[in-house]
C-alpha cells in the first residue's frame, strides 16, 4: 500500500548541510522511528517526507509514486506536531474536521456564510462531523468535542492532533517528537496508545524522536542520524547487540556502552579479546562486565561511586593507565562496593565489540584477518 | 493533619484582631500612593472633559468675561444645522473609506515584507516613513501632487491622452483625494503592527495548515493568519477609526473644507466655529457629539470583534 522509498536525499541551509546522501526504505504498514540528537536532521528528513520541505537532490517515492513535485495536501500524509499545533480559535471538533473540510468541499463550499447555502455543502458536512465523531470515540475526546485547545490538557490536547491526523485515514502518518511536550508518566501511558493506534489501523509510521527509550520500545525498526547521516538502520534488538557503529553504540541503551581506547589496554587483554590491528576502540555493556578481585583481572581500577538504583547497582570504576571511567551493572544481592576500593573488571571476548578509529565496526570477517600478533 | 493546619490557624487569628485598625491605615496609604495618579488624571482628562461638557450648555464666546447657561441651546442649533449633517456625513464616509483601505493595505505589504528577506530593512522604513512626516508639510506636498495644471497626478492623465481632473477643487473627487492621503499616511502604522503579529504566529501552524490541505493563499489567510493576529488586527481598526474621525490637518491645508463643504468634517467644523468664529459654547457642544460618537464606535467595535477575536 503504502511504502516511502528515500534515494539520496540532500538538503543544506546556507553553508551547513543538514542531510547528506540520506537513503531508506519503510515498508507498508512498519513503524520506523528516526532517532538521533537535536540538529541532526531527522525532523528536516520528515519535513522532506510530508513536503514541506523541498530536497536539495535526491528522489522521494510514497506508495511507488514519485512525490518529489507534489504538495503535502497531494501525498496522502498526515503529520502530528510537537507542539500540536492545534489552530487555538477553532474547536477541538473543528481542529479534527479540517482535513476532511479542506479535501472534500470546493472553495465556494467553504466561503463564510456563503458556503452553507451552496448545493451539497450540508450532506458533506453531515458526513465530516459523523466521521469526526466516530475518530473522538476511539481516541476518548469526545466529551471535548466543543472545547477550544486552549481548555484541555496537554494529553487531550495531543489525542486531539492524533484525531486530526487520523480522521482522513492517511496511508502514512508522521510525527515529530509528538511525545516531547507532556509529563513523563503520560508519554509513557500516550507511547502504548500509540503502538496500538499503529495496530489497529495498519498504516506507515515514521516517527521522529530524540529519545531512545521511545524509539526502542515503539518501533520495528529504528533508523539512527546523526549530523545528516543515516548510521545504521536495524531492529532495535540488533542495535543494541550488533550495532555499526560506535555512536550508535552509545546512543542506543542506559547507562551508556563502555568504550576503552585500545591503547589504554596491555597486550593479554588485546589477545584475550581478539582486537583486530584496526580496533581502535573496544566496547562492552554494562551487564557484561563483572567484577572480580584485582588479582584475577587484566582490566583494574578503582571504585569511584556505586549507584543503587533498587534492583540494579551501577559501579563506576576508574580505570588504571588513564583508560577513562567505565559503568558495571550488578544487581542488589553483589556485594557492595565502596568508593576508593580496587577491583578488577572481567569481560569475556564474545561481548566485546570492536570499532576502528573512524567509530565504524571492526566485522569478524577482518578480525581474523590480522590478529595482533 | 491537626499539625499541620495548626499553625496557619494561628496566623489567622493573630491577623484578625487588629484588622480593622490596619485596613483604615492601609486604605489610606493606598489613597496617598495613588494619588499622584488619580490628581494628573483629574487635572489632564476627566478636568477637561467635564468642562467642555459644561461650556456646551453656554453662550460663552472666547475671551469674553460673562457667559450664562443656555440649556441645550447650542445642540437644537447644531442638529438643526446642515453642514453639520454635512460634515458629519463626510467623516462617516472617510472613515468607512480610510479604515478598510488603510487595514487591507498595510496586511497584504506586512504579508509581502515577511515573506521575503530581501530588503526587508529598507522597504519597512520606506513604507514608515509616512507615518513620521508632519502631515501638515506632507499635506503641501500632496497639494502640489495633486495641483491641476501644474500636479504630477494631472501631468500623469495628460501623458496617458486623459484631460485632467481638479482633484482637490472638485466636489466629486476632493473628499476621495484627501482618503487616499489618510490611507497613504497610515497603512505604515498598521503594517509595523502587522508584522509584529505575523512574528508571532509559530511556524508549525503553518505547517500544520499546510499538511491539512489549506495551501492556497486565500486558505492560510483565513485559517492561520487572521485568526492569529485578531487581536491586533482589532487594535488596528480601533486606532485607526480613531484617527480617521479626527481628520483635521489635510482638510486645513488642502481644501479648508470645500468645495462647497464637500469635504468639512467635524473636526474642521469644530475648529471653524471655535476658533474663527470664537463661539466656544457651540464648539463645546460639537466636540461633545464628537467624543460621544468616538466612544460609541469604540465600544461597538471592541464589542463585536471580541466575540470573534481569540485570544489565547
Amino acid at each position: 500500500m503504502a511504502t516511502i522509498e528515500i534515494l539520496g536525499i540532500e538538503k543544506r541551509y546556507g553553508d551547513t548541510s543538514v542531510l547528506k546522501n540520506v537513503s531508506l526504505s519503510v515498508e507498508d504498514g512498519e513503524f520506523l522511528t528516526l532517532v538521533g540528537p537535536s540538529g541532526c536532521g531527522k525532523s528536516t528528513l520528515l519535513r522532506i517526507i510530508a513536503g514541506l520541505e523541498a530536497p536539495d537532490a535526491g528522489a522521494l517515492r510514497i506508495a511507488d509514486r514519485d512525490v518529489a513535485k507534489d504538495r503535502p495536501k497531494q501525498r496522502n500524509v498526515a503529520m502530528v506536531f510537537q507542539s500540536y499545533a492545534l489552530y487555538p480559535h477553532l474547536t477541538v471538533l473543528d481542529n479534527i474536521v479540517m482535513p476532511l473540510r479542506m479535501r472534500r468541499l470546493t472553495a465556494a463550499q467553504r466561503f463564510p456564510l456563503l458556503g452553507r447555502w451552496m448545493p451539497g455543502t450540508r450532506r458533506i458536512e453531515r458526513e465530516i462531523r459523523a466521521e469526526a465523531e466516530q475518530v473522538a470515540s476511539i481516541l476518548g475526546v469526545e466529551p471535548l468535542l466543543a472545547r477550544k485547545p486552549g481548555q484541555l490538557s496537554g494529553g487531550q490536547r495531543q489525542r486531539v492532533a492524533l484525531g486530526r491526523a487520523m480522521v482522513r485515514q492517511p496511508a502514512v502518518f508522521l510525527m515529530d517528537e509528538p511525545l516531547s511536550n507532556l509529563d513523563a508518566k503520560l508519554r509513557v501511558q500516550m507511547r502504548s496508545e500509540i503502538m496500538a493506534l499503529h495496530r489497529q489501523i495498519g498504516a506507515t509510521f515514521v516517527y521522529v524522536t530524540h529519545d531512545q527509550a521511545e524509539a526502542m520500545t515503539m518501533s520495528d525498526r529504528v533508523a539512527v542520524m546523526m549530523e545528516g547521516e543515516l548510521l545504521q538502520v536495524a531492529a532495535p534488538e540488533q542495535l543494541y547487540s550488533d550495532p555499526d557503529d560506535l555512536r550508535v553504540a552509545e546512543m542506543i541503551g542506559s547507562p551508556q556502552i563502555n568504550a576503552v581506547p585500545v591503547h589504554a589496554l596491555n597486550r593479554q587483554l588485546c589477545l584475550a579479546w581478539q582486537l583486530s590491528q584496526d580496533t581502535a576502540v573496544a566496547a562492552f555493556r554494562p551487564e557484561n562486565a563483572i567484577i572480580t578481585r584485582p588479582a584475577d583481572a587484566m582490566l583494574n581500577g578503582t571504585v569511584a561511586v556505586s549507584e543503587h538504583l533498587g534492583a540494579d547497582v551501577f559501579v563506576h570504576v576508574r580505570l588504571d593507565g588513564d583508560a577513562g571511567t567505565i559503568v558495571i551493572r550488578t544487581d542488589r544481592t553483589s556485594p557492595r562496593h565502596t568508593a576508593g576500593t580496587a577491583v578488577g573488571v572481567s569481560v569475556e571476548g564474545r561481548h566485546v565489540l570492536r570499532f576502528d578509529a573512524k567509530k565504524k565496526r571492526c566485522r569478524p570477517s577482518q578480525d581474523h584477518g590480522a590478529l595482533v600478533a | 493533619m491537626t499539625a499541620l493546619s495548626s499553625p496557619r490557624n494561628a496566623i489567622s487569628a493573630a491577623g484578625a484582631r487588629p484588622a480593622s485598625a490596619s485596613k483604615q491605615r492601609g486604605d489610606r496609604r493606598g489613597w496617598l500612593y495613588s494619588a499622584p495618579a488619580v490628581v494628573t488624571m483629574g487635572v489632564l482628562l476627566f478636568g477637561p472633559l467635564l468642562a467642555v461638557m459644561l461650556f456646551s450648555l453656554t453662550d460663552w464666546q472666547l475671551g469674553q468675561e460673562q457667559f450664562s447657561f443656555i440649556g441645550a441651546r447650542n445642540f437644537q442649533e447644531l442638529f438643526a444645522d446642515t453642514v453639520f449633517w454635512k460634515s458629519l456625513r463626510n467623516t462617516f464616509l472617510y472613515v468607512l473609506l480610510v479604515v478598510p483601505g488603510t487595514v487591507i493595505l498595510g496586511l497584504i505589504v506586512a504579508v509581502l515584507l515577511e515573506s521575503s528577506n530581501e530588503l526587508k530593512g529598507l522597504y519597512r522604513t520606506a513604507h514608515f516613513i509616512p507615518v513620521m512626516a508632519a502631515t501638515s508639510a506632507m499635506a503641501i506636498v500632496w497639494g502640489t501632487m495633486l495641483h491641476p495644471t501644474i500636479g504630477l497626478f494631472n501631468h500623469i492623465l495628460y501623458g496617458l491622452g486623459y484631460s485632467g481632473v481638479s482633484w482637490l477643487r472638485d466636489e466629486h473627487t476632493a473628499l476621495l483625494a484627501l482618503v487616499l492621503i489618510g490611507i497613504w499616511q497610515g497603512f505604515g502604522y498598521a503594517m509595523v503592527l502587522f508584522i509584529a503579529g505575523l512574528k508571532a504566529i509559530p511556524q508549525n501552524l503553518y505547517d500544520a495548515a499546510e499538511i491539512d490541505g489549506a495551501d492556497s493563499v486565500m486558505d492560510r489567510m483565513r485559517l492561520v493568519v487572521l485568526p492569529m493576529i485578531g487581536p491586533v488586527l482589532m487594535f488596528v481598526m480601533v486606532v485607526t477609526a480613531v484617527r480617521a474621525f479626527s481628520v483635521f490637518d489635510t482638510v486645513r491645508v488642502l481644501t479648508a473644507g470645500g468645495p462647497n463643504y464637500s469635504t468639512d468634517v467635524l473636526l474642521y467644523r469644530l475648529n471653524t466655529e471655535s476658533f474663527d468664529y470664537l463661539r466656544t459654547g457651540y464648539g463645546a457642544a460639537l466636540t461633545v457629539v464628537f467624543l460621544g460618537i468616538v466612544i460609541a464606535i469604540t465600544l461597538l467595535q471592541a464589542k463585536i470583534m471580541d466575540r470573534r477575536v481569540h485570544y489565547s
